[in-house]
């Protein structure tokens, strides 16, 4: 930016496109978490259900770096630039009001439009074929992703990734077992887990998709390069399919939307449920 | 009073406990990266920076308040506790003591440096603490709490804890 005479207005949507991205994985690892919280008291074994639970505490643990990384980047911008960012009539009074935020009101109180979290997280448990398979692809990608955002010039966004990918590694490690033990399994467990592979297939494109954000983030030596990963990700899923006997998915129409706002219903329900108690007692604390 | 010290400050640490593992106190578990005592308003103030375990330990606010609480039944009421995350924390840390003080209490402790990360589906070998013997199986990649994996002993047949490389 240096020589730029205007310095204000890169300025500010290099403030923005960094907000964006912070909320982006902030609201991964949260949807992500709470997809797998489901699953507490109902895992097909205990050994499970405390694998689910810990790695959705993981989650929630990168959810809240973020969150409150994203909250100091409101609290330090003037009130006139932070106005019409969110849609939430509860948050946006918070901000006219010129209070400060925290990582509570970030997960809390943005709708469902505002979330930038991919489609593939929001994407419901079904069985345990779909979890395993929906965790397995978002698994590969986020340790690939942790190990770029490691070279970040940010430097909250790299502590976050170095701590994040230690995590990501044993999630993938897990996940990647139980999807060689379905494919290798029975005739129904391969059938299972083939059938969600090929069907959460069509949500693994928007992992790779550069957004504005995203691209402003690469350029800036912020974020990483997402396109970049996609090759490796398809080399570590196929490694792993092979071994499970289990079939590549054919390239199909890949949707996407979700780090755009565009969601599908499933994330309206999970909100309802996450916000529930915020949105009817405010500020309700233990 | 005596004028307040850093090592006055980590004596009194030292009687803080990981509430998820009572064995280990902060010290041993190396979370503690730095005390910095000054003189604000003539009375002294502490800052001590941590790193915490694993991003979602929700031992690690007990752990902060626990460590508030020994200070002020010592008098000291100015007391700022902050979390670092770079650069993130390890079981390298741990200190050596620490490490022997896990086994006694049953828990095989994290004997690999975490920095050698291994392959996808490499494991470790892992003694019992109980027997001694290195004939065990993982059960479970997660255990009870975020830092801990499950383990059977194949020769004392008992289940057992492993403190993972992290
Ligand atoms: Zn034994």
């Amino acid at each position: 930016m240096e020589g730029n005479p205007n310095n204000e207005i890169p300025n500010t949507k290099m403030k923005n496109a960094l907000l964006n991205y912070t909320l982006s994985l902030a609201d991964n690892a949260s949807v992500m978490s709470h997809r797998l919280g489901e699953w507490c008291g109902h895992g097909p074994v205990l050994e499970q259900d405390i694998a689910l639970t810990n790695i959705s505490l993981d989650d929630i643990g990168q959810a809240r770096s973020l969150y409150q990384y994203a909250a100091e980047q409101l609290n330090n911008m003037p009130t006139t630039e932070k106005t019409n960012l969110f849609s939430d009539m509860m948050l946006n009074a918070k901000i006219a009001a010129g209070e400060n935020l925290d990582e509570d009101d970030l997960a809390y109180l943005r709708d469902a439009w505002d979330y930038r979290s991919l489609l593939l997280v929001e994407q419901p448990n079904k069985d345990w074929a779909y979890t395993i398979a929906r965790s397995f692809y978002y698994d590969a990608f986020m340790q690939l992703f942790y190990k770029g955002l490691q070279n970040s010039k940010d430097d909250r966004l790299k502590g976050i990734a170095e701590k994040s990918l230690k995590e990501v590694t044993y999630h993938l490690r897990w996940s990647s077992e139980w999807i060689i033990r379905l494919g290798d399994g029975t005739d129904e467990s391969h059938q299972k887990i083939q059938t969600a592979i090929n069907d959460l297939w069509m949500y693994t494109g928007e992992m790779f998709k550069m957004t504005d954000t995203d691209k402003a983030m690469a350029v800036a030596g912020i974020g990483v390069d997402l396109a970049g990963l996609h090759k490796d990700w398809l080399n570590n899923i196929k490694n792993i399919f092979t071994q499970a006997t289990l079939q590549l998915p054919t390239d199909i129409w890949m949707q996407d939307g979700g780090k755009e706002g565009h969601h599908s219903e499933h994330l309206g329900y999970i909100l309802a449920d996450m916000q529930f108690l915020q949105r009817t007692y405010p500020g309700l604390d233990w | 009073m005596n004028t307040l010290t850093p090592d006055i400050v980590y004596k009194l640490l030292a009687s803080v406990t990981d509430p998820e593992v009572p064995a280990l106190t902060v010290l041993d578990l190396g979370i503690v990266r730095n005390v910095e005592v000054s003189e604000k308003g003539n009375a002294p103030s502490v800052k001590i920076t941590i790193t915490p375990t694993y991003s979602g330990c929700p031992a690690m606010d007990v752990i902060s308040m626990n460590m508030r609480m020994a200070l002020l039944s010592h008098g000291i009421k100015q007391i700022n506790i902050e979390s670092q995350l770079t650069p993130a924390w390890t079981t390298d840390w741990m200190s050596e003591e620490g490490k022997q003080k896990l086994k006694a209490y049953g828990i095989a402790p994290p004997y690999r440096k975490a920095a050698d990360t291994l392959g996808l589906f490499e494991e470790d070998a892992i003694t019992c603490p109980r027997c001694g013997s290195q004939e065990t199986e993982l059960v479970s990649q997660f255990g009870a709490t975020s830092c801990k994996a499950l383990y059977k002993c194949l020769s004392c047949h008992e289940p057992f804890e492993h403190f993972k490389c992290h």
